[in-house]
């Protein structure tokens, strides 16, 4: 059996969940073939990456018609991948752009779609996936009735794959399947978003401040530390609602739901709403003057004291420990 | 909520003030309170949406609601903050309310549509330095002379003093004439001769405004009269009829606040290895806080019944204003016993809860007042005379007519 | 112009952690329900777009009779007006059948120019509504809208947020857009407004009011099936809390565990 994979790249850049839906892919492939299907203008070096990452072949669609993401020609692509493949599966990273394109895919082929899975088997031919409903409050197990079966992986629930340059496949050149001119839809600008700034969703460390931090003032010593650590800046609501920070860095209910490696709360109580986006992280760190702060019961780590005397503290060792940044 | 007091417009208005208090006065709440800052950018939003004329028929410029919902407003904004249950008894229920009560067609023109607006904000001017439960005791006076009537006296504990563009001012004319001698006015900020104050310093409802009025020779227009010479202490009685109605609507929701507050933290906190919620003290509290909603949400709303049925209310509503301000009193100090140390601190909302609801039980009839009411007309020593002009039923065909 | 916005009734955010296992599977949550939260920056952008170019904004929804309290609350905040599409048989849709009773709802309201809804719900989030309802109608597709810049007769100029910044993308009309929470901030309703929309009369369009068969919707008809539905487990976690003389020693401590111990830094 084969699984497909889609690559997510932008102008170049992979999303690094890519990689471990590849690394899934590898795993549920057994003795089958992984074929990754990478996207885009220029992007044979990604092709190779995909390789080195575990594709045993890629179908490398580049042509100056992929430069910019738009739903008609990719679809195009992705059907034209699956039909000369014939997988039991098409996975794609549960990355913004993955999920859309999942999506729309799934419904052109008239095919099941399984978004945001935590969790993907194959039983019997059959796809079997978990995937988190009622915002993360409880979890699902779905088939997908349809093969092949599309499904988005959830980023950081597989591990990455080692990367192995020595790794070797077959670079499929396929070009452009579809005549550009019957596209309309344009891509007509692009702005970049302001450096520096990690997102939520695929931060591996996030630093993320409450009410404790107690004013917008206050979550500077937390981007201090989180440059240091390259980590995301996330937020209670109670901090957002007061308007030091911008929604997009709530975690919660109302928030997004994350799951890094290492999460480290800063002057957060640990209201229910606020561990329901944050409960799944790896490792978590409280840091509170309330001993009693709820947050310490599903904390990994704690220290009770003032976040403004140990997040510098905390700041000034791991620059000393990673080198200066 | 499921009750029979409440149709499908009365559920769809509480939860958008519901949400309206969530979103737009509870984060910020705590510093306008610290501030003793009243929030002008809330009050005008709240008369966008037509909170300033929730009840007031549609061709006056109001929502075209009745008085029930008159009571979810109070309740779901006090849920909120206290401060802004207060801006809706003196704006809707003290001075609109009056207005669309006593007032001639002209006046409610000229008055009534802009407050229902929004456009303009009113107060009630009663009370006085010397003056409080003793309404016969104002010493504020007016003198006609001509066609104007001359001002000149001081009002004290006057919300929005600071903040409203029309004031209804009671003043004496007649001094010798006690109760009877008491007159009522519209008057616009920037009348001649007139200043008004904020007090600093309150114990609760910071975020409120409150502050004084002095008139010295203020002429007002003797159009502006409200009702007719010397009638003054009924619309004034009257029109605490229906803010009475609001202060207790506003208790009820300082209950539900403590109450879902209350709950949330008990089942939250742990303390000798268990959630507090497991111990029996403390579900007595909550036990007794749920007991106090349901009793003042029937008082109420019996009362806001009773208003749109054009039935006079004058004791239901006093015994409706009395009890429910004393339970949101005592369920404050409840749920801040629940939250221990917590509770103490402005960490949590319950020190407000409790400073904000010691005030409702002292205006509008402290709760001695109502004492001696009750036993009043238990006793048989006071009955409702009919008046002269009465609150308007609510009339859905007439208060949703927009011509 | 004409718009339309689809919309969901979901659980109250505040109470899904209540909401068991069993009652979901029954459909029954059993909680206060609302609209769907991110459904709401969908209806603001719907009554933006006709108070900027005029024409009609139409709620609309799948769902049982309950659905009519989010689609009032629509009316509330402006639309013109509602439809409810509803038939026993759209039990147990997956989201390529809720997109087809969708599509064809508009459709048998006279088509839309632009079709509007939030980026997902907050029960099923699956956030697949808006590319199945484009597909189903053949139309144009654009997601993470965070702004609409221009609509001319033809086409509709639009900022899609990205993880790596805005894209500017012009799609000719119709077009299904979903909208992300940067649009713009969703307004309340007025009383007057909720006194009318409490009072409103919302018509039910049945499948074959709709021209659909059995067989096409409901839970036959879907791809994926759900077959279990459980609570995540708890992770069992034990606090070490960090002791230390100074805050120096603490924050030395705790990097010790993350990066010797944990190795996750």
């Amino acid at each position: 059996m084969s699984v497909l994979v889609w690559i997510d790249q932008f102008r170049g850049r992979v999303q690094p969940a890519s990689w471990e839906t590849l690394g899934l892919a590898r795993t549920l492939a057994e003795d089958g073939r992984v074929v990754a299907v990478v996207i885009g203008e220029g992007v044979e070096n990604v092709a190779q990456d995909a390789i080195a990452y575990g594709a045993d072949a890629v179908l490398l669609y580049d042509d100056p018609l992929y430069r910019d993401f738009r739903f008609e020609t990719y679809n195009a692509a992705l059907k034209d991948a699956t039909t000369s493949e014939n997988p039991v599966l098409v996975l794609f990273p549960a990355t913004t752009r993955g999920r859309d394109l999942s999506a729309s895919f799934a419904c052109t082929m008239d095919l099941g779609l399984a978004p945001d899975a935590q969790a993907v088997q194959v039983e019997e031919g059959r796809v079997v996936v978990k995937r988190p409903v009622y915002s993360g409050n409880m979890i699902a197990t779905v088939v997908v009735e349809t093969t092949p079966a599309v499904v988005s992986l959830r980023p950081r629930t597989a591990p990455m794959p080692e990367k192995d340059a020595s790794r070797s496949g077959e670079v499929v050149k396929k070009g452009a399947v579809i005549d550009g001119s019957q596209v309309k839809t344009q891509v007509v600008g692009f702005e970049e978003k302001e450096a520096g700034e990690v997102s939520l969703t695929d931060a591996r460390i996030i630093v993320s401040g409450g009410r404790g931090v107690k004013g917008p003032e206050g979550f500077e010593p937390l981007r201090e530390l989180a440059r240091v650590l390259g980590a995301a800046i996330g937020a209670s609501r109670a901090a957002v609602d007061a308007g030091w920070i911008s929604y997009d860095h709530q975690v919660g209910q109302t928030g997004k739901t994350v799951r890094p490696d290492v999460y480290i709360a800063c002057g957060i109580s640990g209201a229910i709403q606020h561990q329901a986006g944050m409960r799944e992280s790896k490792i978590i760190v409280a840091i509170n003057k309330d001993p009693e702060a709820p947050i310490f019961q599903i904390a990994d780590y704690g220290i009770v004291d003032d976040l403004f005397k140990i997040v510098p503290a905390l700041t000034k060792e791991a620059r000393k420990r990673l080198g200066a940044s | 909520m499921n009750h029979y007091w409440f149709n499908e417009e009365h559920e769809m208005l509480r939860n958008v003030v519901r949400t309206f208090s969530e979103q737009e006065i509870r984060p910020k709440i705590r510093e306008l309170d610290a501030r003793e800052e009243f929030d002008r950018e809330i009050l005008q939003k709240m008369g966008e949406m037509g909170f300033l004329g929730v009840c007031i028929p549609a061709r006056y410029g109001g929502a075209g609601m009745d008085y029930i919902a008159l009571g979810i407003v109070s309740e779901m904004l006090e849920w909120g903050d206290t401060a802004f249950r207060e801006t809706i008894s003196v704006h809707v229920a003290l001075n609109s309310l009056a207005i669309l009560q006593w007032g001639t067609e002209e006046q409610k023109r000229r008055w009534l549509v802009p407050q229902a607006r929004g456009e303009k904000i009113a107060c009630y001017a009663l009370t006085e330095p010397n003056a409080g439960s003793d309404v016969r005791g104002i010493q504020t006076r007016a003198v006609r002379q001509g066609d104007v009537y001359i001002l000149n006296g001081e009002k004290m504990w006057i919300t929005l003093a600071d903040v409203a563009d029309h004031f209804l001012v009671f003043a004496k004319t007649d001094p010798q004439a006690g109760h009877r001698g008491i007159s009522a006015f519209l008057v616009e900020r920037g009348a001649p001769g007139m200043k008004t104050g904020t007090i600093h310093g309150k114990l609760g409802a910071r975020a409120s405004n409150t502050g004084w009025i002095v008139f010295e020779d203020t002429p007002v227009p003797a159009e502006n009269l409200l009702g007719q010479e010397g009638e003054g202490f009924k619309i004034a009685m009257s029109a605490l009829d229906n803010g009475r109605y609001t202060v207790a609507a506003g208790a009820t929701g300082v209950i539900r606040a403590c109450l879902e507050e209350s709950v949330a933290y008990a089942k939250q906190r742990t303390a000798f290895g268990q959630p507090i919620a497991n111990f029996q003290l403390v579900q007595q509290k909550i036990a007794l806080m749920q007991q106090r909603l349901d009793i003042a949400t029937q008082l109420v709303y019996h009362a806001g019944w009773l208003k749109n049925q054009g039935i006079r209310n004058t004791r239901e509503t006093s015994v409706a204003k009395w009890y429910a301000t004393e339970a949101a009193f005592a369920s404050a100090n409840d749920a801040i016993q629940i939250h221990g140390a917590y509770g103490y601190s402005n960490e949590y909302n319950v020190e407000r809860y409790l400073r904000n609801a010691k005030g409702a039980v002292i205006y509008e009839g402290t709760s001695e007042i109502h004492t001696l009411l009750q036993a009043q007309y238990a006793l048989g020593y006071r009955k409702d005379k009919p008046l002269r002009r009465e609150l308007p039923p609510y009339d859905p065909e007439e208060w949703t007519r927009e011509d | 112009m004409k718009y339309i916005v689809l919309l969901k009734q979901t659980p109250d955010t505040a109470e899904l952690p209540k909401i068991t296992p069993e009652q979901a599977l029954a459909g029954n949550e059993g909680v206060t329900k609302v609209m769907n939260p991110w459904d709401e920056y969908a209806v603001e952008e719907g009554i933006r777009l006709k108070e900027r170019y005029g024409g009609e904004t139409v709620a609309m929804s799948m769902g049982p009779e309950e659905v009519n309290e989010a689609l009032k609350s629509a009316l509330a905040m402006g639309c013109d007006r509602a439809v409810r599409l509803w038939d026993e048989a759209f039990e147990g849709s997956d989201v390529w059948g809720t997109a087809l009773v969708l599509a064809k709802g508009i459709e048998k309201d006279g088509g839309a120019d632009i079709v509007l809804t939030g980026k997902m719900s907050v029960d099923g989030n699956a956030g697949a509504v808006a590319h199945g309802v484009a597909c189903k109608l053949g139309v144009s597709l654009l997601t993470q809208v965070a702004k609409i810049v221009e609509v001319t007769e033809e086409t509709i100029t639009v900022e899609r947020l990205l993880d790596e910044g805005r894209e500017t993308v012009v799609a000719p009309l119709p077009a299904v857009v979903s909208v992300v929470k940067e649009i713009n901030e969703p307004r309340y309703p007025t009383f007057i407004r909720i006194r009318k929309a409490s009072r409103a009369k919302i018509p039910v369009l049945s499948a074959a009011d709709l021209g659909l068969s059995p067989e096409e919707v409901g839970a036959s008809a879907a791809k994926v099936k759900w077959v279990n539905l459980e609570k995540p487990a708890p992770k069992k976690r034990q606090v070490v809390i960090i002791e230390g003389e100074t805050p120096e020693e603490k924050a030395a401590k705790l990097l010790d565990y993350l990066m010797n111990v944990e190795k996750v830094i």
